[in-house]
């Protein structure tokens, strides 16, 4: 269809004007709130207050998200919030990792607050706009689009009902409706979302950049918690942000000698040694799917298993020799020379309603590898590919989708379903046609794609109350807590990384902690107050890149040399030290890596308590399915035995031989689940918390953060 | 018996760090080896032997996800 014959549809509901002025030490020192009831624009100031508590970022999101909302509200609520934050470091270009935005919002996976990170052009292109955070409420009666000029300084609210909604094509006809000419489309960036994010509650947002050699409209996703069902519940088709004019200091930086020779350092050890570390230019995130395969950690049918013998189809070779294209600088914002976002060119499609067509497929990430991959039993590169095409241009994420599939295809193996449930649909493990099919029904709303979309929590209640299934059973095997589906890493052999999974604000996402090696295969942590320290320090760590726009990627999936004879290598000292240089360079403030930490524990605390005054947070809400812990089946245990029978001799005392299978089973069960909880107790210790799990009065003034509102929320709990 | 990341280890005569490494099953790139607290280079694993009592560390450089 004509762009022209679809722009002439477009009915013009507000037309708002803003002055432009250009960014000041990394901050535009406003915000933009647009309301969809009434369509209201306005301005409003970024204060000393915000900065110095929330910095930025999901700390802004977190911050408007606090006063929109009430404890009762719920993500369909009109007051419910999409927004979207670049942080103060956002938008710079000598540093790899910098393009990076948060998206905050209730999410109608977990009843609570979610937040998900994503590259692209959007979170820069909003700031150079002129804008802190852009900042939904409301919902619109029609399908509408929000267009920001940040050279013309206009925001547009249009009626849009002819555009299609899935995120590969729609990325395409709003960067070409948008761009003044050709050329001008690389300074065009689109937020979608797609035809399965309004069908289920795992949607997510397309944040697009356009890739000029390529010439096409690139994906980068937001995908955690069901933002992009948030979005096209709000009516929202698609945000276009246009910027034209980027360069080198758009931040307006207070000193940028120390921003450029961090940058020139950085640059020079990824080209001298990426590709002997983790060839992140050549295949990005995928490149540990072999690596995970050889611990036993890449989750296996559901995460019975850590490994399989076809690991070897869907390995990084196998991506690099078939399909990926290689020899090209694909950064997700300018500057990055780790360029980890590949894609598959000219893929055709064997499914569905694009079967035929001829696509470029973003990625795929190691998650989605994983969870498209192995985890569903799906060990053929072109499935992987293809359903991760259909999660991005669907709009719904690739984890949440992997990850609940495998959970309908163990049930179903099991007999807890069965075709009569699944209308038909033969879910068993590698079925990779069913696992299609099911995501196309998820893009039309209809049969049993309807119910997978709701998630794995509430596909529990239904397979109890209307298929009879055992709930013990399924609590056990069912991987999701807090309502969120688990991402790809088995974490039964690291007790430290089922607490980077349990003992999260938002659910289980490796984004918080992955603790995996520095605990099972280094033997690092070896003591509860080790492990609890080491869930204190990287969650803070990881919680800061979000507040300022950093990429977590340049930080540990490059090396620097010095790294070899550091005290401590995991926290890569080098790369810390790069980032706190750059904080104050661009802000003009001089923290040090300790007052990175209090930034971050400011934040990460707010999110707590504000979970907690929704009814969430709590010790009871951090408790985790078995199968993240230990072995929940017979199958399990003796795929497994020898390991399993030494640490019941080793660890636990007992003696093996002289125990039947379910005596094993269960003694194994009581020491994990014992262990969990010892280590639940640490870290709530080391957060300065309860043994309940909240932000104690002297943790909030230590951190500065006694805020009456907060300390109203916590009261009732201490 | 030698200490493999805090874990005992049985010790076998003029044992290598390669040796280590292939028997542990461990990846030997992007890892740092110790012996007794002191650095041992890359291009020395295969050249370079334990002792007995010898406390070895191979820290794992992996960042994953």
């Amino acid at each position: 269809m004509q762009i022209e014959k679809l722009r002439s549809e477009h009915k013009l509901l507000k037309e708002w004007k803003y002055d432009l002025k250009e960014l000041h030490k990394g901050y535009a020192d406003r915000t933009l709130y647009i309301n969809l009831n009434d369509n209201h624009i306005e301005e409003q100031p970024v204060t000393q207050f915000m900065k110095e508590k929330f910095v930025g970022g999901k700390g802004f999101g977190l911050y408007k998200l606090w006063h929109a909302t009430k404890p009762e509200t719920r993500w369909q609520d009109p007051e419910n919030e999409i927004i979207i934050a670049p942080g103060p470091v956002c938008g710079i270009t000598q540093y790899p990792g910098t393009g990076k935005s948060l998206v905050v919002s209730i999410s109608p996976l977990t009843d609570m607050v979610i937040d998900s990170n994503v590259g692209g052009y959007v979170g820069p292109f909003l700031k150079f706009a002129g804008w802190d955070a852009l900042e939904i409420q409301g919902k619109a009666e029609k399908d509408i689009i929000i267009v920001i000029d940040g050279n013309d300084g206009t925001v547009l609210i249009e009626e849009a009902p002819l555009e299609a909604v899935d995120g590969h094509i729609l990325g395409e006809q709003l960067t070409e409706m948008y761009a003044k000419d050709e050329d001008d489309r690389r300074n065009v960036a689109v937020v979608t979302a797609g035809t399965a994010a309004e069908n289920t509650l795992i949607g997510l947002l397309n944040f697009t950049f356009y890739d000029t050699r390529r010439k096409v409209a690139r994906l980068k996703q937001a995908g955690r918690g069901g933002i992009g069902t948030v979005f096209r519940n709000k009516k929202i088709k698609g945000i276009v942000i246009r910027y034209a004019g980027t360069h080198g200091n758009m931040n307006n930086v207070d000193n940028i000698s120390p921003i450029n020779k961090a940058g020139i350092k950085i640059h020079k050890q990824i080209d001298k040694l990426d590709d002997k570390q983790c060839r992140m230019r050549q295949i990005g995130t995928a490149n540990i799917v072999e690596v995970m395969d050889a611990y036993d950690l890449l989750p296996t049918h559901n995460y019975q298993y850590g490994s399989h013998k076809d690991t070897i189809n869907i390995d990084s070779h196998t991506f690099i020799d078939k399909y990926i294209t290689q020899n090209t600088p694909d950064g997700c914002w300018y500057g990055c020379s780790l360029s980890c976002a590949k894609a598959a060119d000219h893929f055709e499609l064997e499914s569905g309603p694009y079967k035929g067509d001829k696509v470029c497929v973003d990625g795929p990430e190691y998650e989605t590898a994983a969870g498209c991959g192995s985890n569903i039993g799906v060990f053929d590169a072109h499935g992987v590919l293809e359903l991760n095409f259909y999660c991005d241009t669907y709009g719904i994420d690739t984890i949440s989708f992997g990850t609940l599939t495998a959970f309908i295809m163990e049930c179903y193996e099991r007999g807890i379903i069965t075709k009569e449930h699944t209308g038909g649909l033969e879910l068993y493990f590698g079925n990779k046609h069913a696992a299609y099919e099911l995501i196309h029904q998820m893009s039309r709303g209809e049969g049993f794609g309807k119910i997978a979309g709701l998630g794995i929590k509430k596909m529990k209640e239904i397979f109890v109350k209307e298929f009879g299934a055992d709930p013990d059973f399924l609590n056990d095997i069912g991987m999701e807590q807090k309502g969120l589906e688990y991402s790809e890493y088995m974490s039964k052999e690291s007790i430290a990384q089922q607490g980077g999974y349990g003992l999260t604000n938002k659910g289980p996402q490796h984004d918080e902690a992955w603790l995996i090696f520095m605990d099972m295969v280094n033997n690092q942590i070896p003591t509860f107050e080790d492990k609890a320290e080491a869930l204190h320090y990287f969650p803070m760590f990881r919680t800061w890149f979000g507040l300022c726009g950093f990429c977590k990627l340049p930080w540990n999936d490059t090396t620097p040399e010095s790294n070899a004879t550091a005290d401590e290598p995991a926290k890569m000292p080098e790369h810390v030290q790069n980032y706190v240089d750059i904080f104050n360079g661009v802000t003009g403030l001089s923290i040090d890596k300790f007052e990175l930490i209090r930034q971050s524990e400011r934040v990460y605390n707010f999110q707590r308590i504000f979970n907690i005054r929704m009814g969430k947070g709590l010790r009871v809400h951090d408790a985790v399915p078995y199968r993240s812990v230990g072995p929940v089946t017979k199958e399990e245990y003796l795929s497994r035995e020898e390991r399993y029978d030494g640490q019941l001799k080793d660890l636990i005392g007992l003696d093996p031989t002289t125990m039947t299978l379910e005596e094993k089973m269960a003694e194994t069960r009581k020491y994990r689940e014992n262990q969990y909880e010892q280590l639940t107790d640490a870290v709530y210790k080391r957060r300065g918390w309860t043994n309940n799990g909240v932000p104690t009065v002297e943790k909030l003034k230590d951190i500065e953060m006694e805020l009456p509102e907060l300390i109203e929320v916590i009261e009732k709990h201490l | 018996m030698i200490k493999v990341n805090n874990t005992p280890f049985p010790y076998e005569d003029k044992m290598s760090i390669d040796d280590i490494l292939k028997k542990k099953r461990y990846m030997d790139h992007m890892i740092v080896v110790k012996i007794n607290g002191n650095h041992v280079r890359p291009e020395d694993y295969k050249t370079r032997t334990v002792n007995d009592g010898d406390d070895v560390k191979v820290i794992h450089l992996f960042g994953g996800g």
